[in-house]
């Protein structure tokens, strides 16, 4: 795994090394050679991780007080409100923390997008991250029910009822689902189950993503194959340590005024009236993360296609790496392709907006063709734009644009001089 | 191993066979618990049927009951609505039933209140025929709870019932 072979100073850490080698692990994650150009929306991973250890620790306090039982639960989440000391703050910090996690998620993701980081050599990595995400949609759909508010049950209840759709055999999976004849006590249980078992799951991947994304090491901003380590590397302690630290921070503000100042506006005013089988509010809405989907679901004037075209939706990224049949990397040397880049954020934007629309009239058709545009994008515009695209010349090396020349050892020890001087 | 032994089974690959035979069916015996725990149990089964007092119901009133979890509407019609219903061309349905099948008494209509699109409850009085729309995604039912407009693919299910005595439904 490690770059060099690396023996610890101290004699106890030699003889635990030979042992158990975590020291040559925590030396190749230290040492990790990583391209110097790395811009700040590659500092999205750390903030994940991050996210991800965040609700894993605030859902493990709320576990301690939350009441997984269709009677029961709604008032639980009230005396965690109320009660429990700081529980306020902690279910505020988990409920906003689950749309800060998608937000920077998506950053995550379009970043990879614009500079071409799912293409080879790290389609795996990708793969991983899209499981990712799906168990992290997965995730958040449970643990939105788990208040048993009106939200909660409809939004359960439309969600498992899109496997009702499939031909023969749907309400047996329905029903199954549910452990009854609709959402009820069951339903909660399980949930409340597989929502405490889920992020454990996504830590594992995460754990592999890094994995695959330390044999080939990271993209860059140019996307162009440099050496490592090399004058075109910077060891990942402390420059990206640093830097994605300062990020953080930066994401803090933004997650601390969510929690602090408008703890709900990302929640709907519905999920705080106890579930009732009876009534359906007047306008289910899944939370924003879930939109562009649900647009895309709705779309679509079959019940079965719709789902078809929801789930095909998210496939069409997992095979992205063979859909884009460009050789170069960046969108930095492909001027086309920049502006379906961003005709494709505009595309989901709009889905996401439609998504919380009423689905009719105007919405409706904005929707069809904000769908129909999202899948030729993917299906029709990537793998033709391949061929057809004229990119702009690619530098040889990070340092060459700046620098002129290329990257021969003379200017590498320019560049180490240069360093010395700092 | 010559290649003459590879082709031929011996007894080495038999005991293989036979053991992930054997494995096969042992794992499928041990899964099954595990998958079908999630199924309904006998608590959920046990509350199949109910027993609705219908002697308060007008005519033009519609009731909701909870029957298995679900909203069931029973619908004590006007004449106006038994003809729209009964009037409907059946080619014109995208699921064609006749409202005599769906409403054996044709004052009384018994339906699960749950659109057949995504589960949601449609509301009563509202939508393009008249009788419920779902607010959901916009789905339109008529008089008789079949779709007439909108992604849903069926017409709102008629459950199992029967009129105990002349005030009483039994649902399921």
């Amino acid at each position: 795994m490690s770059d060099h072979e690396y023996t610890p100073k101290s004699k106890v850490g030699k003889w635990f090394n030979d042992r158990l080698p975590l020291l040559t692990l925590a030396n190749h994650l230290t040492d990790y050679p990583t391209p110097k150009n790395l811009n700040y929306w590659w500092t999205f991973g750390g903030i994940l991780t991050f996210c991800l250890i965040t609700q894993i620790i605030t859902g493990i306090v709320l576990g301690m007080h939350y009441v997984a039982h269709a009677d029961l639960a709604f008032q639980s989440v009230e005396h965690i409100m109320r009660d429990v000391n700081y529980g306020w703050l902690i279910r505020y910090v988990h409920a906003n923390g689950a749309s800060m996690f998608f937000l920077a998620v998506y950053i995550h993701i379009f970043r990879s997008l614009y500079y071409g980081s799912y293409k080879s050599p790290r389609e795996v990595i990708w793969i991983i991250g899209m499981l990712i995400y799906f168990l992290m949609m997965a995730t958040a759909f449970m643990g939105y029910v788990l208040p048993w508010g009106q939200m909660s049950f409809w939004g359960a209840t439309v969600i498992t009822n899109l496997f009702s759709a499939i031909p023969l055999v749907g309400e047996s999976i329905t029903n199954w689902l549910w452990g009854g004849y609709s959402v009820d006590n069951p339903t909660l249980t399980r949930f409340f189950s597989l929502h405490y078992l889920f992020p454990f799951l996504i830590l594992g991947l995460v754990v592999l993503h890094i994995w695959a994304l330390h044999v080939p090491g990271n993209n860059n901003p140019i996307g162009i194959d440099i050496k490592k380590p090399s004058k075109d590397t910077v060891p990942f302690h402390p420059y990206i340590v640093i830097k994605d630290a300062f990020a953080l921070l930066i994401f803090l503000l933004i997650f601390a005024f969510f929690v602090f100042f408008s703890p709900n506006i990302l929640g709907h005013a519905d999920n705080y009236i106890e579930a009732n089988p009876l009534v359906t509010p007047a306008h289910i809405v899944p939370e924003w993360y879930l939109l562009p989907f649900y647009a895309i679901l709705r779309s679509v004037p079959d019940k079965l296609l719709g789902i078809i075209a929801m789930f095909m939706a998210i496939f069409v990224l997992v095979i992205l790496p063979w859909l884009d049949t460009s050789k170069v990397r960046s969108t930095v040397f492909r001027p086309i392709y920049k502006q379906f880049y961003w005709f494709l954020v505009a595309d989901v934007l709009i889905l996401g907006y439609v998504g919380a629309m009423p689905a009719e009239g105007i919405y409706l058709l904005i929707a069809r063709v904000a769908t129909a545009y999202y899948f030729a994008h993917f299906l029709i515009i990537l793998p033709f734009l391949g061929f057809k695209e004229k990119t702009t010349p690619l530098p040889l090396s990070i340092t060459e644009p700046i620098l002129g020349g290329s990257p021969d050892m003379a200017m590498a020890k320019n560049n180490f001089n240069y360093k010395e001087k700092l | 191993m010559s290649d003459s032994e590879k082709k031929k089974p011996n007894r080495r690959d038999f005991i293989v066979t036979a053991t992930t035979a054997a494995g096969a069916v042992g794992v499928g015996a041990v899964v099954w618990p595990l998958v079908d725990q999630m199924n309904p149990d006998a608590s959920v089964k046990a509350l199949a049927s109910t027993e609705v007092d219908i002697s308060s119901v007008e005519r033009g009133q519609s009731i909701t009951v909870l029957w298995r979890g679900k909203p069931v509407f029973i619908k004590r019609r006007t004449q106006e609505e038994i003809d729209s219903a009964r009037a409907v061309d059946l080619s014109e349905l995208k699921h064609p039933e006749k409202d005599e099948d769906r409403a054996k008494n044709p004052e009384w209509l018994v339906m699960l209140g749950v659109c057949t699109h995504l589960g949601c409850v449609p509301l009563n009085d509202k939508g393009d025929y008249g009788a419920w729309f779902c607010p959901c995604h916009g789905s339109h039912y008529d008089t008789s709870g079949r779709i007439r407009k909108g992604p849903a693919p069926t017409n709102m299910e008629v459950p199992k019932y029967e009129f105990v005595n002349s005030n009483t439904i039994k649902i399921g």
